[in-house]
């Protein structure tokens, strides 16, 4: 379903007045946020793991991802316990390794946010920059390129992202694959879903490479790269940025969901995911612990940022729907 | 008070002080404000106005099919002397097409295109009357012809998008009269269709109305079809019935200064001025309606009256005009500045 | 309509050829078939007698055709990780995958339609607001958590339902069926609701939001005006106009149920293809991946073709203009 996207005519960057935080308090933005409780609620979590995210190695008591720092035999501690081993203190319960489960949902959420938001940033680069060409120069570059999006948008994302990632793999010999797991993570997510932002984006360049004002710096013979990037550009940005906001949400569960399949992190550095699929062979054996606080976590991380993305979206495009 | 049926005769249907309101987060909007008029069997009411006047939504009102959240806020409606506006909506359904037909502006999106008109027609018969399925095609292809569709036998299983605009609105017309319904509403039923085809579909609607002795409520803005079609006009402006009376009197003698400016504004029937006249300023919008007369603002004769009180119609020549100019004990004298605009359409 | 569905068909053509280009090209060009098959050990004699029997000592050109013909014939060579045809890999899970998708599928069009079609016409309702509610988080969560979070409640906590697996089956020649026994039904309810639950959100949404659109047109106004009950209006002149964008998206959504069967199928360990090709991926086993891409993409194709032709069936605008002239 592509729907043309609509065009505002505010520019986004326009120099900004001596009072910018002044107008953007009393902006549309902050005045829609305000009436939303939910939308509040959805901001103070995602914050909040934003932070936890941030400073994990500071706020964990442990390093999950250090294999000499875990205690082998504080294993399957319950949560709220202090080992009678090794005095460590578990908020949220052990797993089978005796990683913190607290600190590993930290580590986690923070390789779920890292590739979360490097895959969407990868996808809108070449999106963005496969829909100018296409939308610019036309031709059979336009055909070649929206083609092959055409063939991209038959499948799911998540089908795509798992081909894309068994083939890198492929290329790649067997010992390495744990280490570059994170990078391959985040290109397999980026290239299953730039097509929206080149279908975006070139219909964007399409309508603004009509107006007036670009047919008029071509007459006056301006290099193509100036008016690519000083006109057109800005004004393309603002659909980019509205697919971005739900984009995120997207990456993250992408890449939850390939870490959970098992063919994401590896569980020597375990995202949500891989720690929900780990915890998930001791749902029937009574260590409830090692499963539901990774799957809260990961809940509330996927539903507040997509609430937020929602909100995002309508706020600055309230005719996308 | 004081306001006594038009007709000798009982009306078909018969609107007193008719209010609508719209409640939206700020305030309530009063979208039609204390409304009254008969219609007599037989006759063709025209009702005429600006856009957001009010027009389409008093038939919206006495069909019952006001666009939520507006709804009717006070005063009675009857349909042959039957109070309907207090109907719940599932005693309303089975009046709608049997006793009140309604036609929309636009015949192209009218008719619902995934299904043949013959089924549209069968089904709407079949609702309201006990046909079987063949008595009902038959039924149906009687009505279309009866409308001027040529070779209706071949045209039944015919879909909407294979008719030109104006044979649809005869299929529109058809199917609002399958039932023969007393009452049709007709909201600005030519509007959308070619100059050639107006003339007539507006002959088609009276034929047809005529011969079933339907009353006909005719909203539209065009004042040439109501001086063609309409035996009585009915002016409305911001929400408010200002002006009623025969056509040749609303026509020749308005007795409103809305109206009158109204006339003059007109081709045609201003032929003796070079420039049309126009009405200055903009009708207020329905959240800002100044108190007293709604047109004082605008009007030339307005004096201090007009912004405190709001007239009721008052009789004037042989029509009847909310407008102080008309009050029998104390009329309000008439300003010269606007004299030229009241010359051009005598 | 001829020349349309001329356009449809090599359109589906077309997909399939640059996936059969692909499939070639991982089969060819990812990792060495002959390592992998033969493994480390073999001798430089053995390798160059499978090239040859592979046909890899052909010109590119004649192995990519080679490939088009054997795939055709449903021939995807062997499995290196399991040294077994493909074709019997894929036969054999195929009816676990497809007993699940189609319950599934049915369960959220069904589901799905009647939804919304309720929160549109009831959309003030209190009801109608909370099944919006639950759908927006149903449509935020990712797939696996809500599997494991009904496998928690129902099988764990409550016990009612299987945590995992086919539970038992019948063999009807080369068709296994779960539907036919107590346990193979009850295994299928939580995989399937599962599976379902996001394209119902979705199907719900969409049909909410045309319908209201729909309401809103003047025929139905118009429908109202003459006098037909609101189940008539409702039900047959609104919902049937509702439907036909719907259709397109359905179509497409069911194609995209195969395609999460994959993530159901490992949370409920379920034997079909999609677990078949995440063990494919995790090993890098390129058979089984470039032939379950060719099964996804034909499924995709044929459901895009039957899209087509069934809009056509229900819209008479795109039907050629009837002999009434």
């Amino acid at each position: 379903m592509s729907q043309d996207v609509q065009r505002t005519d505010a520019s986004p960057v326009a120099a900004k007045p001596p009072g910018a935080l002044r107008t953007f308090l009393a902006s549309d933005i902050v005045y829609s946020w305000k009436r939303q409780p939910v939308v509040i609620l959805a901001t103070l979590v995602t914050l909040t793991m934003f932070a936890g995210a941030l400073f994990a190695p500071w706020i964990a008591p442990q390093n999950p991802f250090d294999p000499i720092e875990l205690e082998l035999i504080d294993a399957f501690s319950p949560p709220l316990t202090t080992s009678d081993f090794t005095g460590n203190f578990y908020l949220l319960g052990s797993d089978s390794q005796g990683r913190d489960v607290f600190s590993a949902i930290l580590y986690g959420s923070r390789i779920s946010l890292l590739v979360g938001f490097a895959a969407v940033l990868f996808a809108l680069a070449l999106g963005t920059a496969l829909g100018l060409m296409a939308g610019f120069r036309g031709g059979w570059r336009d055909a070649l390129i929206m083609r092959i999006a055409d063939v991209q948008l038959t499948f799911p994302s998540i089908l795509m992202a798992l081909l894309i990632f068994g083939v890198i793999r492929g290329f790649l010999p067997r010992s390495m694959h744990a280490e570059v797991a994170i990078i391959v993570l985040i290109v397999a997510i980026g290239l299953s879903d730039w097509v929206q932002y080149a279908r975006a984006v070139r219909g964007a360049t399409m309508v603004e490479k009509g107006k007036e004002y670009v047919q008029a710096a071509r007459v006056i013979g301006l290099p193509d790269h100036r008016i690519l990037f000083q006109h057109i550009l800005p004004n393309v940005m603002r659909p980019v940025l509205v697919i971005g906001t739900i984009g995120l949400a997207l990456a993250i569960i992408a890449e939850a969901t390939l870490s959970f399949l098992g063919v994401g992190m590896p569980a020597t550095q375990p995202s949500l995911g891989t720690l929900i699929r780990v915890g998930q062979d001791y749902m029937f054996s009574g260590e409830w612990w090692i499963l539901l606080f990774p799957g809260v976590a990961l809940l509330l991380l996927a539903l507040s940022v997509n609430l937020l993305g929602d909100w995002l979206r309508d706020v600055l495009n309230p005719k996308l729907r | 008070m004081g306001h006594k049926p038009d007709g000798e005769r009982e009306p078909v249907l018969s609107v007193r002080r008719l209010r609508v309101e719209f409640p939206t987060r700020h305030a309530t909007l009063v979208a039609l404000d204390d409304v009254s008029f008969d219609i007599a069997p037989g006759e063709v009411l025209g009702v005429v106005g600006e856009s957001g006047a009010g027009k389409s939504m008093t038939g919206n009102a006495v069909i019952q099919l006001l666009e939520p959240p507006g709804h009717i806020a006070g005063g009675e409606i009857r349909l042959m002397g039957r109070r309907i506006d207090d109907l719940a909506e599932e005693d309303f359904v089975p009046l709608r097409g049997r006793h009140i037909g309604m036609i929309f502006q636009d015949p192209l999106t009218s008719l619902n295109p995934l299904f043949s008109i013959g089924d549209q027609l069968v089904e709407t018969l079949r609702a309201h009357l006990p046909m079987s399925e063949k008595q009902a095609r038959g039924r149906a292809l009687e009505l279309l012809t009866e409308v001027g569709i040529p070779a209706p036998e071949t045209r039944l299983d015919s879909y909407p998008h294979q008719f030109s605009g104006g044979m649809r609105q005869r299929v529109v017309i058809a199917l609002a009269l399958a039932a023969e319904p007393e009452l049709i509403i007709a909201d600005e039923p030519t509007t959308a269709l070619d100059v050639s085809v107006q003339a007539q579909i507006l002959a088609l609607l009276k034929r047809v109305c005529a011969e079933r002795g339907a009353a006909v409520m005719l909203v539209t803005h065009d004042m040439g079809v109501i001086a063609e079609t309409a035996d009585r006009v009915a002016v409305m402006y911001a929400g408010r019935l200002i002006e009623i009376g025969p056509v040749k009197e609303v026509i020749g003698h308005p007795r409103h200064p809305y109206t009158e400016g109204l006339m003059a504004s007109i081709p045609g029937l201003a032929e003796r001025r070079e420039r049309l006249y126009q009405i200055e300023g903009a009708m207020p919008r329905l959240a800002a309606i100044p108190p007293g007369c709604a047109f004082n603002p605008r009007c030339p004769h307005a004096a201090e009256r007009c912004r405190t009180e709001r007239p009721e119609l008052l009789p004037a020549g042989g029509s009847r005009a909310a407008c102080w100019l008309h009050d029998p004990d104390n009329p309000l004298p008439r300003r010269a500045s606007a004299g030229d605009s009241q010359e051009v359409a005598r | 309509m001829l020349a349309f569905l001329i356009q449809r068909v090599l359109q589906a053509i077309f997909v399939m050829f640059v996936v059969a280009l692909i499939s070639f090209s991982l089969f060819h060009y990812v990792g060495d078939p002959v390592l992998n098959m033969l493994g480390q050990e073999a001798t430089e004699a053995d390798r160059a007698a499978l090239r040859a029997q592979l046909g890899l000592d052909q010109p590119v050109v004649v192995q990519f055709w080679q490939f088009i013909v054997n795939a055709a014939q449903f021939e995807f060579g062997i499995s290196y990780r399991s040294a077994r045809s493909v074709s019997d890999l894929i036969l054999e899970r195929l009816p676990a995958t497809l007993e699940l998708a189609i319950i599934s599928a049915i369960f959220a069009v069904v589901m799905g339609i009647v939804l919304g079609i309720y929160t549109a016409i009831q959309r003030g309702s209190w009801l109608s607001k909370f099944i919006m509610t639950a759908s927006l988080i149903g449509v935020s969560l990712p797939t696996f958590l809500i599997g494991i979070l009904l496998i928690y409640l129902f099988a764990v906590e409550l016990g009612w339902l299987p945590a995992f697996g086919r539970g038992q089956v019948v063999d009807l020649g080369w068709w296994n069926t779960g539907l036919l026994t107590a346990s193979g039904l009850r295994s299928l309810i939580l995989p399937a609701i599962t599976l379902g639950l996001f394209q119902l959100t979705l199907i719900m949404r969409l049909v909410r939001a045309e319908m209201l659109e729909v309401l809103r047109t003047d025929y139905i106004k118009f429908a109202r005006a003459r006098g037909l009950s609101k189940r008539v209006v409702n039900l047959r002149h609104a919902l049937k106009n509702t439907l036909i964008p719907v259709i397109t998206i359905i179509g497409l959504q069911l194609g995209t149920i195969i395609a999460f069967a994959i993530i159901t199928e490992t949370v409920f360990q379920w034997p079909g293809v999609g677990a078949l090709f995440i063990t494919a991926v995790r090993f890098v086993d390129v058979p089984v991946m470039a032939a379950y891409l060719m099964m996804i993409a034909l499924v995709f194709v044929v459901i895009n073709l039957v899209v087509d032709l069934l809009y056509y069936a229900v819209d008479p605008r795109l039907r050629v203009q009837g002999g009434a002239k």
